[in-house]
């Protein structure tokens, strides 16, 4: 059995705020191979950042709390000395965030920007770096690049800052490149130049990429993996075929049929999810989702609310939820498929 | 046509950018909007969509007369409203509605809930049977709240709850057009349908027309009978849902609806525009589209295409191209971008 | 940049126009005469008349403004003598070109508010980053305590409180005097060292809290994230990074500041008795000898004005946004 290039197992962050411990993720579990695209979607406030945080150790220690391991290319991340994830942020594993113009620092040119993340894990000297800058920029589509690379951020439009974001996070040429929401921001067409620059370059380099987006259309376009994140947990996993074609999971059933599709029938309406989502200090016991689950029922009495539904099976496509397989293929082809 | 609710013919706003030495003066303006013509009829849900900074909010800022027009004529129920007083515009303030993207800032955090939907009925003097208190929980039903939060504050809510406020207080006055900038934008996909379902009730049930504005053709698909696709302050092209999804004829809606994600991940045609759109100040000549367009031709830089129906068109579906393209969808990737040029 | 500068002096040019004006008109407005004050308790009315020929204020007032301005490009014939550009009125009661009496002051007010501004500046913006850098920390209690402390401070007292402990009974350091630089630098410095402090003593607390605050504040941004996701060293992203985001409102805030630093002054050269701009000005209430106010009121605004102008400009070099819009 080969080792996954990252590998994250049973990872929990739990923050200590004034109204209670939030436990933003909680025993997470997920691996991301070479070359490969993982998409992690879920609601808001589902701990997708926060997990992914976790990986590049960015959360303040002061109160946060950390458990679980996150072993990257066979090293531990989560006890790994502050310099030694300093030397790896940006090098070995870089990320690119949602909003490119908060994102980027206004007071310095993006050459620059991108230039000193090249010296600092490299040892280039300035001219070289520099010319790394451009070429970077080159790479990422930005036109003229050697008369751009001095400018500003707020020079740029919203397409080209992510490119900016896109070339600075790729300059050292990482093995995982996270990406949070990097498109989210930005307009459908220029969303779609963005995700098929990243397919690109992840071609050429082999780039392991996780993606984290709220939009399904998104991952169904850009990856290959999928994990489901309710609560903070993972509650369904698969291959993009697997996890959108014949989805397993009550609340990847939700997400599905709350969204109007491009191809969909008019007339059917969208099925929301009920209810509100949980509260991440009192985390709903057992199964996080079953206040708002309408197959509790079919599950079994009371299992709902007992234990926590572990996600199984554990290779493959998985969720976390009680109700038997063949429940899950008769609800699915009975009622959710014609929803879609 | 009786059953035309709002007319909009010629819409232009202008806005004016200041700058100079030491006196501040006109130096240039800003083609927000430039000379639209959009028609809502009674009951009917009209969709607008474009990319960011096309002049869609403009428009319905226009259209519920928030704006004054640079030119061009606004009539409601075939009285034009473009430049009438505020005392002309009173009676019908009650009838056209907002609602905005950002349920968090629109709503005043220091009202309660019930004090925000009885806002509009004090500012008109309305009296409702039985009273306003009523008629605020009447209203929270309606929206799917509890009629116990009346004497909530905003933040005790989640944002599709408060979304759901704004929608009860446009509510408030029994209006005939909501015009709904984003209504949905800001929210979480289940959240997002849950409003999507509460607007199209109010549509089927209370017969309420709507101009909704959006950047997501999926939900616009959904909720709008008619659909505008607008490019820098230009209607490029408008029709029926079906016919504008199915046999878009304007090389922009294409490449729109080419580049929408979709979770099937069936393999479409890709057409990827490059950069982004160009600044609305100085808007190119003739067709706006034309410096991002893969179609075009010298005649598009001096001549500006007319909104005009086309051959083999259904009645009501009109384009402003002088190279259109064929009346299917059958795919043809076009790749402009040239980082994605291997 | 130069065509930032020029607008900038351009409006300076026109806010001093509209200040002076205000000023003169303010005074004229003021139903005393000076020339009663300057005549002495018996004057007969002949000479109340050559008084008020002789200083110039028997004209109507937009012609005695009219030659004021004049004056302060061409200089000025008195009866007491020549006044040469930049003539801002001659003082009757110090018998003296105003504008060589404000010369002869300068020196101490200036070598006041710079220096307190350095200290100020220096200690406000040191204390409050270490505050940031080590947020709900000993270091940051002390800081955030000892800010709350010096904001509550008084000139009056401290000073006193400060000769009367580090001068007479400790004897650390020189009595407060004015001393020329160019004269003796080290007696200079030693000089001024206690209404440094003194002065400064309130602005420290507020520079430190607001550098606290504006430093919090940016070590949120999404920027600053950025920057420690590609590995940059926690010094560095603190040093460079945030750091030159929280200058923009310290700085924006100096600006205004300005005033109340001047105003600071006055009343620290009233506690240690130096003989500045402050000094002066009080004489000239007292002695309602207006022409002097007016100068004063006018040299002190130019240098609020100028000074708001290198604020500006540092404010451009710090923020690309501001420079290149
Ligand atoms: N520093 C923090 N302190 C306390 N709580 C936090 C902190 N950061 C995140 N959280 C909480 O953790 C939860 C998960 O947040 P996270 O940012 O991971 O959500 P997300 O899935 O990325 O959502 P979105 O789609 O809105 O970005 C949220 O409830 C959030 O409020
Ligand atoms: N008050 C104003 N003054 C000057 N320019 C304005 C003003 N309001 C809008 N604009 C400009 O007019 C253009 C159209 O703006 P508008 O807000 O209508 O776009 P939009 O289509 O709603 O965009 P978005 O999808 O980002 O909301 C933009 O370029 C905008 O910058
Ligand atoms: S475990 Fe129970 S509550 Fe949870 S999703 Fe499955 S059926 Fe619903
Ligand atoms: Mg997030
Ligand atoms: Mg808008």
């Amino acid at each position: 059995m080969t080792i996954p290039f990252l590998s994250v197992r049973d990872l929990t962050v739990d923050f200590d705020t004034e109204d209670g411990v939030v436990h933003a993720v909680d025993g997470l579990s997920f691996d991301v191979e070479k070359g490969t695209t993982l998409g992690i979607v879920g609601e808001s406030g589902s701990g997708k950042s926060v997990t992914n945080l976790a990986v590049l150790g960015l959360h303040d220690p002061a109160y946060t709390k950390i458990s679980g391991e996150i072993v990257l290319d066979g090293r531990e991340l989560t006890t790994a000395p502050r310099r030694e994830l300093e030397r790896l942020r940006g090098n070995k594993v870089a990320m690119i965030f949602q909003d490119p113009l908060t994102s980027l620092s206004p007071y310095h040119s993006v050459g620059r920007q991108i230039s000193e993340t090249y010296r600092r894990h490299t040892g280039a000297s300035r001219g070289e770096a520099r010319g790394r800058a451009v070429e970077m920029l080159r790479r990422v589509g930005i036109p003229h690049p050697v008369s751009r690379v001095d400018d500003y951020p707020h020079q740029f439009s919203g397409g080209m800052r992510q490119r900016v974001m896109i070339a600075m996070a790729l300059v050292c040429d990482p093995d995982l490149l996270i990406a949070d929401e990097p498109t989210t921001a930005l307009d459908v067409t220029v969303q779609a130049q963005i995700l098929d620059l990243l397919k690109e370059l992840q071609e050429q380099t082999g780039t392991a990429i996780i993606l984290i987006t709220h939009d399904l259309g998104v991952v169904a376009n850009a990856a290959q993996e999928v994990l489901v994140m309710y609560a903070g947990r993972a509650v369904e996993r698969g291959t993009v075929r697997e996890v959108l074609g014949t989805p397993r999971h009550p609340y990847t059933w939700g997400l599905l049929s709350s969204m109007p599709r491009l191809r969909s029938s008019v007339d059917v309406p969208l099925v929301p999810v009920r209810g509100t989502p949980p509260s991440l200090i009192h985390v709903p016991p057992g199964c996080p989702f079953h206040p708002r689950c309408d197959y509790q029922a079919q599950a079994g009495p009371d299992l709902c609310v007992g234990d926590r539904p572990e996600l199984s099976p554990h290779r493959g496509h998985g969720d976390a939820c009680y109700l038997t397989p063949a429940h899950k293929r008769e609800i699915f082809a009975d009622q959710i498929k014609e929803r879609l | 046509m009786s059953d035309e609710l709002l007319e909009m013919s010629g819409l232009t706003k202008h806005f004016p950018v200041m700058g100079g030495l030491i006196l501040k003066r006109q130096i240039a303006k800003v083609h927000a909007v430039d000379g639209i013509d959009l028609t809502v009829r009674a009951g009917e849900s009209v969709g607008l969509v474009g990319e960011s900074g096309c002049g869609k909010s403009t428009t319905g800022r226009l259209a519920a007369r928030l704006l004054e027009p640079t030119a061009g004529a606004i009539r409601y129920r075939g009285q034009d409203i473009a430049h009438a007083t505020r005392r002309e515009l009173k009676p019908i303030r009650s009838e056209i509605q907002m609602i905005f993207q950002d349920p968090y800032s629109s709503l005043n955090p220091r009202q309660t809930v019930g004090s925000i939907i009885r806002g509009p009925m004090e500012i008109h003097d309305i009296r409702p049977p039985g009273g306003r208190d009523a008629r605020v929980r009447e209203l929270l039903e309606t929206v799917g709240l509890n009629p116990e939060h009346y004497n909530r504050f905003p933040h005790e809510f989640s944002g599709g709850q408060r979304q759901r406020v704004g929608v009860a207080r446009a509510l408030a006055l029994e209006p005939k057009l909501i015009i709904a900038d984003e209504p949905v934008s800001a929210l979480d996909v289940s959240i997002q349908a849950q409003v999507i379902n509460l607007l199209q009730g109010l549509q089927r049930e209370l017969g309420i027309a709507f101009l909704f504005i959006a950047h997501d053709l999926a939900v616009v698909r959904h909720f709008s009978q008619r659909v505008a696709v607008m490019y820098l302050g230009k209607i490029v092209e408008v029709a029926d849902r079906r016919s504008l999804y199915e046999r878009p004829r304007h090389p922009y809606t294409h490449a729109l609806l080419s580049a929408v994600p979709d979770a099937d991940g069936s393999a479409r045609e890709r057409i990827r525009l490059a950069g982004d759109v160009p600044s609305p100040i100085q808007p190119p000549s003739g067709c706006r589209f034309r410096t991002r367009c893969w179609k075009a031709q010298d005649r598009c830089a001096t001549d500006e295409p007319p909104l005009t129906r086309l051959d083999g068109d259904l009645d009501g579906h009109l384009t402003a191209c002088h190279f259109p393209e064929e009346p299917t969808t059958t795919g043809h990737d076009v790749i402009l971008d040239p980082a994605l040029q291997t | 940049m130069s065509r930032f500068l020029l607008r900038r002096l351009l409006g300076a040019a026109v806010i001093l126009m509209i200040i002076s004006a205000v000023t003169f008109f303010l005074f004229f407005a003021v139903p005393r005469d000076p020339a009663r004050f300057a005549c002495g308790k018996i004057c007969p009315p002949e000479t109340l008349e050559l008084v008020r020929h002789n200083m110039g204020i028997d004209e109507p007032v937009f012609l005695q403004y009219w030659h004021w301005l004049i004056g302060i490009f061409a200089g000025r014939d008195f009866t007491y003598g020549r006044c040469d550009a930049p003539c801002l009125g001659y003082s009757f009661v110090n018998q003296q070109p105003i504008f060589d009496a404000i010369v002869d002051r300068f020196p101490t007010t200036l070598s006041l508010t710079i220096g307190a501004a350095v200290v100020f500046l220096l200690f406000g913006i040191g204390m409050g980053m270490i505050a940031a850098a080590r947020q709900g920390r000993p270091a940051d209690k002390i800081a955030s305590s000892a800010s709350l402390i010096g904001a509550s401070m008084q000139i009056y007292f401290v000073g006193v409180l400060a000769t009367w402990v580090l001068v007479d009974q400790l004897q650390l350091f020189e009595r407060p005097a004015y001393h020329e630089l160019t004269a003796d630098p080290v007696k200079w410095f030693s000089g001024l060292l206690i209404p440094w402090l003194v002065l400064s003593i309130i602005f420290t607390a507020n520079y430190t809290r607001m550098t606290r605050s504006s430093m919090v504040e940016q070590l949120s941004e999404d920027y600053v994230r950025t920057a420690r996701a590609k590995g940059m060293p926690s010094r560095t992203v603190f040093l460079r990074f945030a750091w030159r985001g929280a200058m923009g409102p310290i700085i924006t805030i100096f600006g205004v500041d300005l005033g109340a630093l001047l105003g600071g002054a006055i009343i620290t050269e009233q506690t240690f008795v130096l003989h500045g701009i402050g000094e002066l000005s009080i004489k000239a209430v007292v002695n309602q000898d207006l022409p002097m106010l007016l100068g004063v009121v006018l040299v002190a605004a130019t240098a609020i004005v100028l000074f708001n102008i290198v604020v500006d400009a540092a404010y451009a070099f710090i923020d690309p946004r501001v420079r290149l819009s």
